[in-house]
């Protein structure tokens, strides 16, 4: 039996339907940054060992890099692309620019995706329900501190707008 | 990138299309989650050349019962409902806590308890990328022919490497195969053979669909313990899952497995017998301890050293049984190793 | 000026920080062309083996392969020093770890490429591969380059140390081990290759160092640099590992002229630790000559390098392994012996704190157990051989600013250090260490004449400032803080300044993003700018009021006379003034640092314009049944000169700490079979933010007279103290030294069995250094 080459999905990223032609055995983090040109998913190894390329799928915390297209029709699909409102940022967003939270910026996509998950469950988290939180995404710029700090300042600002 | 091979994605709408589609495919294997197994292919540990998806299967994943009358649970139900759920917060705590424990909460969002169930057996020889073990020569789990962590060895010696999987012993619990024989319901431990290769019992067009914890009889006290490097991300380096049952404060039965000290998980409930009968003591949960560890064989294939996992086993099937028995952690011991579970 | 700073000294929000949270910015990896192909690497099984033969004519037949190399295509040979130019794009004859690159191919997509690879077929004679410093010196070693595995040895004395530890009161020797580990940037390295029909070649590359790379490409190319451009990506962490010259990098462009179409290659996880130049295992014997009352009368030291399989930057990283010793310590006597060998691994580097936290774990251990032995707290023994401020150190290492004393004071009085060590709870312990670091390499790595540092400004009608600048943002900044001085110096704000970095064709030089240059050395250039711009603002401005050109001042975009602030002009008005007398409005600013280089050869590794200064009390909570030793909090205090951007700086601080205490309890490099154990981000252990301590960071300001506004540097120093401190606190917690890195529970548990109650090297191996080069001791040090 030959393998098909491309086979049609129905994703929602973000808001949007996206229809389009991909190879079956693509993941999510693939048509995500090739397919559909959202490049601001990143990845850090493609095994699931990072969690640099997560994203949120119906509001929670999933990896891009092990998550496949064809089971995720009809799921809510969440990027860095979709935090922000028209051009009002997440106040994570805004939290995470002012107090240096993202460095070399790389892990920080999903850091802002899986803290936007917490803070719709709890929205006044403990700083160790925060690090419980975190802890699947690996950051090595930061030591963590910053972040922590950002994502207290976010949910000390209340609800995001819109 | 590291990439999945070419291959192809089928969604059957049922169990029975499911097991069909397997019979019919040999080189397909079935995904649920898929934490485990897309990373393993993405290292070519696997020939498949189809995927077969449980995902977009309906009622795969309900949660039935309570304490008092046992609980079923389907088999797509993912690790971090089971570790938040009411059903596992009291005598099936381990089950909670292991969920719990498992990986990161990315990878609990996605997997599911069958798919934990099922961790192909780990070796730091076999979970490595195509290049780096075809630089090696390859081993026998895949494309070789011998074990490079016990070269003369004629067996494959990968490590269980399922939290789920101990506790599921010790909680005495049973699962639920369908396939194209029909459905047969098995215990646990009957699930797992002792062989890195070859280590499930399930057959290849069989899924799992269900997991059933018994009631038991009287008050029940559970606790897993799990040994790694850092408290997120990381495989059981060692895994020690207890169950007390109790009779007015004496121990009626206390069962125990092992986890990631052999190619399956390791029933240690023979070793438990002294507590039977007893108040226990710290005194006699020591000393219980110290013998417990004697089927406790970790190799060279896994993080930090085997002799320190050795070691290990005693000192964590101490903290299970004081856990369980109710005993506070011991003072200047680090309690931070476990996490998760429903509190 | 006595004016107050605007916008230095603030924590302001960094220009590029709201493209990192909303994923605009791209990274090398996000970038695609049309017709892009993707290349991959053939890299070699063997840790040691001579190629005799390369078939790729399989790889060739496969549709969507669009060209195949071997090494005969890119024949010249590069290295980041020029002493050391001895790697391949693609190894010709030998190769020398697992994973060095053989072959690489284009294709129009992954899969194809990755099939490719393994139709090419390499034939290898196998040779003994060489897995350690012992292997690597004994008499019958198989060379890995040339005739001998001894790539670099030092042997430097100042001063007579064997006469000095005679006439020491108190003589104490030590043997440590410290093991090999790399950055893991969170973004693989990537590079994207054009070639345009113009013959001209443009690489984006996620390096530190775009500069570099441009001058290796033009030699290994064989194109003029006029012909190429490079344009360093914004760096997902660099750490030091993207400051070198890649394979890929130059094989990517290989290909893209090849094929005449753009060629991305982006490395797996994997292959990002085959790139390596990470961290040196080292193995050092201290020794150390005091009074009794604890003040220190000689030093010798030795350090071993495993220095993995090509040179990179080993030379400089030897000798740093004996450079900053004595800024920290008032040695007066004192001498430095080290060895670089060549081994069958992936060749070693610059890593964050680059040969230095070795050789700081070996002192800072060291003076711990001295200070026991003489019955000293470890804190006043470092008080009683405190560097002076302005001062030259024994190796002629020039001491501008130097708080390490605050710094000391803050760490020790913020965790109660002294009293709470005496009387912690079994398990429990406190660590304390110190340390220093340079503000940028005082030479270049190729010897030159020219600034290490130089910053354009254009200004016109608009109002807006554009600065162009070689320097790349790695996370640290260093947009930033470019941004700041000039908007600080010109009275405009952040937002108006419009930043275009790191790009050959646009940006003047920087010299890269490594040795903690680019805030004092970048930063001092973009002042000399602005500076510029600001006097011809001035004058323009002097001429049109009239007033005196002394009597203006530029603040909140606006030129104003300084006592009178509602005479004068708006910014914009004011380069209008002078677009109209003379045309767009430019100025060039540069750096150069001072010659400080001492009178002796190898003088040139160790010199920087200035140096920070850190001190590190680091807790310990150790598990007394498993050897697991976990750290809840930390006090690390760091003379930063002048914080330019406090919040940075403390990013900056608190990044070091989490690496430091990664790389003390869990992070290693080990090797088994002739390859790396596991190339992967599970078993590579870095700490995740569950293992996050709680950080105290005190920014010690000292102003150093030649920092730009007297900032010094931030990126490396604070990982110094760190991982002694750490070492230092288990021995408080649990009587144990480990004096082997990293900190595993394996070893507490051995230790704490063991009767020595240590775990460590016996030994350093036998080996002849070369005849000791006798310095000259500078003038205020003879007679002490």
């Amino acid at each position: 039996m030959p393998i098909a080459d491309r086979v049609a999905v129905r994703l929602r990223v973000n808001g949007e339907e996206m229809a389009v032609m991909v190879a079956p055995y693509k993941t999510l983090l693939e048509v995500l940054r090739e397919d559909l040109g959202l490049t601001g998913t990143k990845h850090g190894c493609e095994l699931g060992e990072c969690s640099t390329c997560g994203v949120l799928v119906d509001g929670r915390p999933y990896l891009s890099c092990l998550a496949m297209p064809l089971d995720l029709e009809g799921r809510e699909i969440t990027t860095v692309e979709g935090m922000a409102h028209g051009s009002d940022p997440d106040p994570l967003q805004v939290a995470f620019a002012e107090l240096g939270a993202a460095q070399c910026g790389y892990c920080t996509p999903a850091m802002l995706l899986t803290a936007r998950a917490l803070l719709d469950r709890d929205p006044h988290p403990t700083r160790d329900a925060i690090k419980e939180a975190l802890s699947g995404v690996l950051c090595r710029c930061t030591g963590y501190l910053k972040i922590f700090e950002a994502v207290e300042l976010a949910a000390s600002r209340g609800r995001r707008h819109g | 990138m590291l990439r999945l091979p070419r291959l192809d994605y089928l969604r059957p709408r049922s169990i029975a299309e499911a097991t069909e589609l397997a019979a019919k495919n040999p080189g397909a294997m079935f995904i649920a989650g898929g934490t485990d197994l897309v990373p393993n292919l993405k290292r070519r540990q696997f020939d498949a050349t189809a995927l077969i998806s449980l995902n977009v299967l309906p009622d795969t994943r309900r949660i039935e019962g309570d304490a008092s009358r046992g609980v079923t649970i389907g088999a797509g139900a993912t690790l971090d409902e089971l570790a938040q759920h009411e059903a596992l917060a009291g005598p099936f705590r381990a089950l909670g806590q292991a969920c719990g424990s498992v990986s990161t909460p990315q990878v609990r969002t996605m997997g599911t308890l069958g798919g934990n169930l099922l961790v192909d057996p780990r070796c730091n020889y076999y979970n490595q990328t195509y290049s780096w073990r075809k630089a090696v020569g390859f081993c026998l789990k895949k494309d070789g022919d011998i074990c490079l962590v016990a070269r003369s060895s004629p067996r494959c010696w990968a490590v269980s490497s399922s939290d789920s999987a101990p506790a599921a012993l010790a909680l005495n619990a049973e699962v639920t195969l369908q396939g194209m024989e029909g459905t047969r319901r098995l215990a646990a431990a009957a699930l797992y053979r002792d062989d890195g290769i070859a280590y499930t019992t399930k057959r290849a067009d069989e899924v799992i669909t269900a997991v059933h914890l018994p009631a038991s009889r009287g008050r029940m006290t559970s606790a897993y313990w799990k040994l790694r490097r850092r408290p997120a991300f990381d495989f059981p380096i060692l895994g020690v899952a207890v169950a007390i049952t109790w009779d007015e404060g004496a121990v009626r039965a206390a069962r125990g497995a092992l986890g990631a000290v052999g190619s399956h998980p390791v029933d240690i409930t023979s070793f438990l017998a002294p507590l039977q009968g007893t108040r226990p003591t710290e005194d006699l949960i020591t000393e219980v301890a110290q013998a417990a560890d004697k089927p406790s064989r970790p190799l060279d294939n896994t993080d930090l050293s085997h002799y320190w996992r050795k070691r290990m086993t005693k000192v964590y099937i101490e903290r299970a049984l004081r856990d369980a028995c109710g005993f506070e952690p011991l003072a200047g011991r680090l309690t931070a190793q476990v996490r998760g579970g429903a509190r | 000026m006595a004016d107050e700073l605007a916008i230095v000294g603030k924590s302001l929000t960094k220009p590029d920080a709201f493209a990192k949270v909303s994923g605009q910015t791209r990274f090398a990896d996000d970038l695609a062309l049309p017709r892009m192909l993707f290349g991959r690497i053939l890299r070699s099984p063997h840790p040691h083996a001579r190629i005799v033969g390369v078939d790729t004519s399989r790889a060739r037949a496969l549709p969507g392969v669009l060209a195949v190399l071997t090494g005969d295509d890119l024949p010249i040979k590069f290295g980041i020093l020029p002493v050391s130019q001895d790697e391949e794009a693609l190894a010709r004859e030998k190769v020398r770890y697992v994973g060095d690159p053989v072959a690489a191919v284009a294709a129009t997509d992954e899969w194809i490429a990755d099939e490719a690879l393994d139709l090419i077929e390499v034939e290898f004679t196998q040779l003994p591969p060489i897995m350690s410093i012992e292997q690597a010196i004994a008499a019958d070693a198989e060379p890995i380059h040339g005739a001998s595995n001894v790539h670099k040895a030092v042997a430097l004395e100042f001063g007579d140390t064997d006469e000095a530890m005679r006439a020491a009161q108190h003589v104490r020797e030590d043997v440590v081990f410290f093991e090999g580990n790399t950055h893991l940037p969170m973004e693989q390295h990537a590079a994207l290759a054009q070639y345009g029909a113009d013959g001209k070649l443009t690489l984006w590359t996620s390096s530190q160092t775009p500069h570099y790379v441009h001058r290796a490409l033009g030699k290994v190319l064989e194109l003029p640099m006029s012909r190429i451009r490079v344009i360093a990506t914004p760096n997902g962490g660099g750490f030091g590992g993207k400051s070198d010259i890649f394979s890929h990098e130059l094989v990517a462009a290989r290909l893209a002229i090849v094929t005449g179409r753009p060629v991305k290659i982006t490395l797996t996880r994997e292959e990002v630790f085959y790139a390596h130049r990470g961290r040196h295992p080292v193995l050092m014997r201290v020794k150390t000559g005091l009074t009794r009352d604890g003040r220190i009368t000689a030093m010798q030291f030795r350090s071993f390098l495993d220095g993995g399989g090509y040179g990179s930057y080993g030379v400089a990283s030897t000798y740093y392994t004996g450079a900053l010793q004595a800024t920290t310590y008032a040695i007066p006597r004192y001498r430095f012996e080290a060895l670089r060998v060549f081994t069958n691994k992936p060749p070693c580097g610059p890593k964050r704190g680059h040969g230095t936290p070795q050789p700081r774990f070996a002192l800072e251990t060291h003076f711990d157990k001295v200070a026991e032995e003489l019955g000293l707290d470890p804190v006043e023994l470092r008080l009683r051989n405190l560097p002076r401020p302005d001062s030259r150190t024994v190796n002629w290492l020039r001491i501008t600013s130097c708080g390490l004393e605050a710094c000391i004071n803050k760490v020790v009085e913020g965790s109660g250090f002294l009293e709470r060590r005496r009387s912690m709870p079994r398990g429990r312990g406190l660590g304390f260490a110190v340390s220093s670091y340079l503000s940028g390499a005082g030479t270049a790595i190729y010897w030159n004449d020219m600034p290490h540092s130089e910053v354009q400004l254009k200004l016109d009608r608009n109002g807006g400032v554009a600065l162009l600048c070689g320097a790349i943002d790695i996370g640290q900044g260093s947009d930033h803080i470019l941004a700041a001085i000039v908007a600080e110096v010109l009275g405009v704000a952040l937002e108006d300044i419009q930043l275009t970095t790191a790009d050959t064709d646009l940006t003047p030089i920087d010299l890269g993003s490594y040795s903690s240059r680019v805030t004092f050395m970048a930063g001092n250039a973009a002042k000399a700018a602005a500076e510029k711009v600001r006097a011809q603002l001035f004058e323009a401005v002097a001429r049109a009021l009239p007033c005196d050109v002394d009597d203006l001042v530029a603040r909140d975009r606006r030129i104003v006379r300084r006592n009178r602030p509602e005479e004068g002009v708006s910014f914009t008005q004011a380069v209008q003034l002078v677009e109209a007398g003379g045309g767009v409005v430019t100025a060039t600013g540069s750096y150069t640092p001072p010659k400080l280089a001492g009178p002796y050869k190898g003088s040139g590794v160790g010199p920087s314009p200035a140096y920070s200064f850190s001190a590190a009390v680091v807790e310990v909570d150790c598990d007394v049944s498993t050897g697991e030793v976990r750290v809840p909090e930390v006090w690390i205090a760091h003379d930063i000169g002048r914080a330019i951007n406090p919040v940075l700086v403390e990013g900056q601080v608190e990044g070091s700490v989490y690496m430091a205490l990664g790389e003390a309890l869990m992070e290693e490099q080990t090797f088994r079979l002739g390859l790396h154990k596991f190339p992967s981000l599970l078993e590579y252990k870095s700490p995740t933010a569950l293992e996050a301590p709680v950080m105290h960071t005190y920014l010690v300001e000292t102003i150093d007279r030649e920092g730009p506004f007297g900032a010094k540097e931030a990126g490396q120093g604070p990982l110094l103290p760190v991982i002694p401190a750490v070492a230092n606190a288990v021995y408080n917690a649990l009587g144990v030294r480990i004096d082997e890195i990293p900190i595993t529970p394996d070893k507490v548990l051995k230790a704490m069995a063991d009767r020595s109650k240590r775990v460590g090297p016996a030994s350093t191996p036998a080996f002849e250094f070369p005849p000791l080069i006798k310095a000259e001791i500078p003038e205020e040090w003879k007679g002490k």
